[in-house]
């Protein structure tokens, strides 16, 4: 009796620790679940894309931090640039994404080696450069703690409201996955990458496309995003970069991007779902001391339930969100 | 190890005695509606190579299937070694002496060729063992195969070597070799058939199911002709000659008489000046080709499978390149492909998308979907395809809409040549003739049209010229169907 009546006590703070944590009050909201949805929905557009060529990017995290590494490195040096110094700092860390990816993206094309095993590879081998580079060549002067200095002010991306983190990154992640749509569903080039995921044999012998050729073009496009998420995570949140900065986001964002289906919009959707989780999830254990693990379970349970209704990862149609639905011209 | 049986291919030719080693009497198997194989008698002696002949979807493969217990007979029965198998089972042939080979290879890529050979044994593994009982196999057979190599790293020739060893390790007295040809060079051929010769020399017996007619009157004793599920014909080899097995496998049309219009040819659209192809795996599959097509004719591509007919329609739709040769391609080509629901559709797609698809390849810009829609609703009109409206996936088509599609889809404009590869498999009557007429009245509307159907009839009924190609030599014959039948089967010229 005791035990129960504990339990429903504790569920209801469990549950107001949640709500408190994740979009209860504006803080939480605007400067913990919106910035950590960021990073997420630009990593889950990049995955959405490669994954609908039919290319298993697991790499995310690996590319996100060499986009954060590059974005770092040129906005510690773009002292005096101004904005154009933000500006290419994050052209630096698309650039790096995409590379990252590119050698996974090269060891499929050359030697069919399967993406799946390369990326999560070379996630490790990102993880232990970025520990090197930290401790090595890009610490800070001190050389008290891992990690960089601080980049300039002028290399930081602006907030959109002053009492809050939020940061500019929003505006640039509803703009990616508004351009990520536009392409997939109405351009030449997405219509390959949707086609190529889903019959390359259709796609060479009807539609005389390159497939090895998109499918490469797919996973560097999607590097090259997981890179920018790195760099808007350094120029909007942390400013520098140390281990740890991604909380696992290149693996959230796989789930992210499943959960939406692979639509590049219903990704906006989808990562402010599993931001909540995890904001959420941490007010639980900081508030109502429930383990993280507990929420990370319960994102798992999410995962699960959505892609055993939708009825799994592998439906690529397009029906129902071309915007207009083409019509049927009268026969008769 | 846990094979049954003695570890090698010797049997003496007293054990197995005098009675029939296979012997099927009024088999019968359906499929749903369909009869593969109706009240087939067949009896294969011991010490004898039996060859069992006809063409594609003749029911030689299901045939064999029965014997071999993978599936059971409607009615009918079967006796092995003089034992009648009863709830016959693939176990029970495999005890009775009995092995197959099946056309497709099925060995697993990633296992030694010892691994392979004990697979589907029970009991421990014992590497040394396995190593020993393919060593005792091979030794004893004449098979040769490196021990040791992973299957995937096996030339086409060593594996099929392997599968023939699997089954004599499990003491296989009778073996059934389903196309055991159809994957080999003609070096390589001429040794399975000494190798077999020699099997049966020892006692063994052997089925051979073929559509090579001079390969089963080389090496058979025995031979019979299935068409369409029936023994047409059952005699000695000695006995047969060319033009009575070649009747046999053909059906007999009653209107030999060519009906398809004659239009005078126009001027050349591809010339090919001895062209080699390979396939996939860069194997030569079309050696020195030469010939040309011109406007308004329709060109049957008649072959049987595996002479290098995909191949040269790969080639002729310029998916493939030649290896040597010129071949001088026209540029506007329509191609319908042989396998509709992977090469030619995207199932999932919108029918609409499926338009667009359409040598997506080359496109630059956007997609005008609005226009594509209307495009595809006033194909589905043109070319009378029952569709809801284009914006339904295609699987939820029937297979003669589906058909109907992609032909409107690669005729909507004109074209100089089309390609099709068995574009009317799998069709009723009316979306059958809707293919044909429209390959017609491309034709009369200027393309060359190059086909192949399996269905010879077919092929003869439209085709205004046909070029047979046999081994991967493409020559032209006239359109009389007991010489192009010959023709495929690589049958001397003489009449």
């Amino acid at each position: 009796m005791t035990l129960e009546l504990a339990l429903v006590a504790d569920l209801s703070q469990v549950l107001e620790a949640f709500w408190r944590g994740s979009l209860g009050t504006s803080s939480a909201f605007f400067s913990g679940t919106l910035v950590r949805a960021i990073p997420l929905a630009i990593l889950g557009v990049g995955i959405s894309i490669a994954f609908r060529a039919g290319v298993f990017n697991i790499g995310g995290e690996g590319q996100l931090l060499l986009g954060a590494t590059a974005g770092t490195v040129v906005g510690l040096h773009s002292a005096g640039l101004g904005p154009a110094g933000l500006v290419l700092a994050l052209l630096a860390s698309v650039a790096a994404g995409a590379l990252w990816a590119a050698i996974a993206a090269a060891l499929r094309a050359r030697f069919g080696v399967l993406e799946v095993i390369s990326t999560i590879m070379l996630n490790f081998v990102a993880v232990n450069l970025v520990s090197y580079l930290v401790r090595g060549p890009l610490q800070e002067p001190t050389r008290v703690y891992p990690q960089t200095d601080p980049i300039p002010m002028a290399a930081r991306l602006p907030r959109l409201w002053p009492e809050t983190r939020l940061h500019a990154g929003l505006i640039i992640a509803i703009a990616i996955a508004a351009a990520a749509w536009w392409f997939l569903a109405r351009t030449a080039a997405g219509f390959r990458v949707r086609a190529v995921g889903a019959s390359p044999t259709a796609s060479m012998v009807t539609g005389r496309v390159n497939v090895s050729r998109v499918t490469f073009a797919a996973l560097v496009a999607s590097g090259g995003l997981a890179g920018l998420a790195g760099g808007i995570e350094v120029s909007g949140v942390t400013y520098a970069l140390y281990e740890n900065l991604s909380p696992g986001y290149g693996f959230s964002a796989i789930a992210v991007a499943i959960l939406a289906r692979l639509h590049p919009l219903a990704v906006l959707g989808s990562a402010l779902l599993f931001a909540t989780l995890e904001t959420g999830a941490l007010g639980m254990q900081r508030d109502a001391g429930v383990p993280s693990v507990v929420a990370a379970a319960l994102e798992a349970v999410v995962i699960l339930v959505v892609v055993g209704l939708s009825g799994g990862v592998g439906d690529t149609s397009w029906r129902g969100w071309r915007g207009r639905a083409p019509r049927v011209q009268a026969t008769a | 190890m846990g094979v049954r049986g003695r570890a090698n291919g010797v049997v003496s030719p007293d054990e197995s005695g005098g009675e029939p080693a296979l012997e099927l009497r009024g088999v019968a198997k359906r499929f749903g509606d369909v009869t593969a194989v109706e009240d087939v008698d067949l009896a294969v002696s011991p010490g004898s190579v039996h060859a069992l002949l006809g063409e594609n979807g003749a029911g030689k493969t299901t045939l064999m299937r029965l014997a071999y217990g993978l599936i059971r007979a409607d009615a009918g029965e079967i006796r092995l070694f003089g034992r009648q198998a009863r709830e016959h089972s693939v176990q029970q042939a495999v005890r009775a002496g009995v092995g197959m080979v099946h056309q497709h290879l099925s060995l697993v890529p990633s296992l030694t060729a010892a691994e392979n050979l004990v697979l589907g044994a029970h009991g421990i593994y014992r590497p040394r063992s396995a190593e020993a009982l393919l060593r005792a196999t091979s030794e004893s057979s004449g098979l040769r195969v490196p021990h040791d190599a992973l299957a995937r790293d096996l030339s086409v020739v060593e594996q099929q070597r392997l599968e023939i060893l699997k089954a004599l390790a499990r003491g296989a007295r009778l073996l059934i070799l389903d196309e055991p040809t159809a994957v080999l060079a003609p070096p390589d051929i001429d040794e399975l058939l000494r190798w077999i010769r020699d099997f049966v020399a020892q006692g063994g017996s052997v089925v051979l199911v073929t559509h090579k007619l001079r390969e089963a009157l080389a090496i058979a004793d025995q031979v019979t002709v299935l068409r369409r599920g029936r023994v047409t014909f059952a005699g000695t080899a000695n006995e047969s000659s060319e033009e009575e097995l070649s009747r046999a496998i053909f059906p007999d049309k009653l209107d030999n008489t060519v009906s398809a219009p004659s239009v005078a040819p126009g001027a050349s659209v591809v010339q090919a000046d001895r062209i080699n192809v390979a396939d996939a795996r860069g194997a030569q599959r079309i050696r020195g080709a030469s010939f040309q097509l011109h406007r308004g004719e329709i060109i049957g591509l008649a072959a049987i499978e595996g002479s290098g007919h995909r191949e040269l329609l790969a080639a002729l739709s310029a998916l493939r390149p030649t290896w040597s040769g010129k071949l001088l391609l026209p540029p506007r080509i329509a191609l319908i492909p042989a396998d509709r629901a992977r090469e030619a559709l995207i199932p999932e797609f919108t029918l609409a998308e499926n338009v667009a698809l359409h040598q997506v390849g080359r496109r630059r810009g956007l997609l005008d979907w609005d226009a594509l829609a209307t495009r595809t609703a006033a194909l589905l009109q043109r070319f009378a395809i029952v569709a809801p409206s284009p914006s339904v996936p295609a699987r939820t088509l029937s297979g003669g809409n589906q058909q109907r599609l992609v032909v409107a889809r690669e005729l909507e404009h004109e074209v100089d040549l089309i390609v099709a590869d068995n574009p009317t498999r799998g069709l009723d009557v009316r979306a059958t003739a809707f293919v044909q007429e429209q390959l017609r009245s491309a034709a009369a509307r200027g393309a060359a049209v190059v086909f192949h159907s399996s269905d010879l009839d077919e092929l003869l009924s439209i085709a205004t010229r046909v070029l047979v190609v046999f081994h991967g030599e493409v020559r032209e014959t006239g359109l009389d169907r007991d010489q192009v039948g010959r023709a495929m089967l690589g049958a001397s010229e003489a009449a």
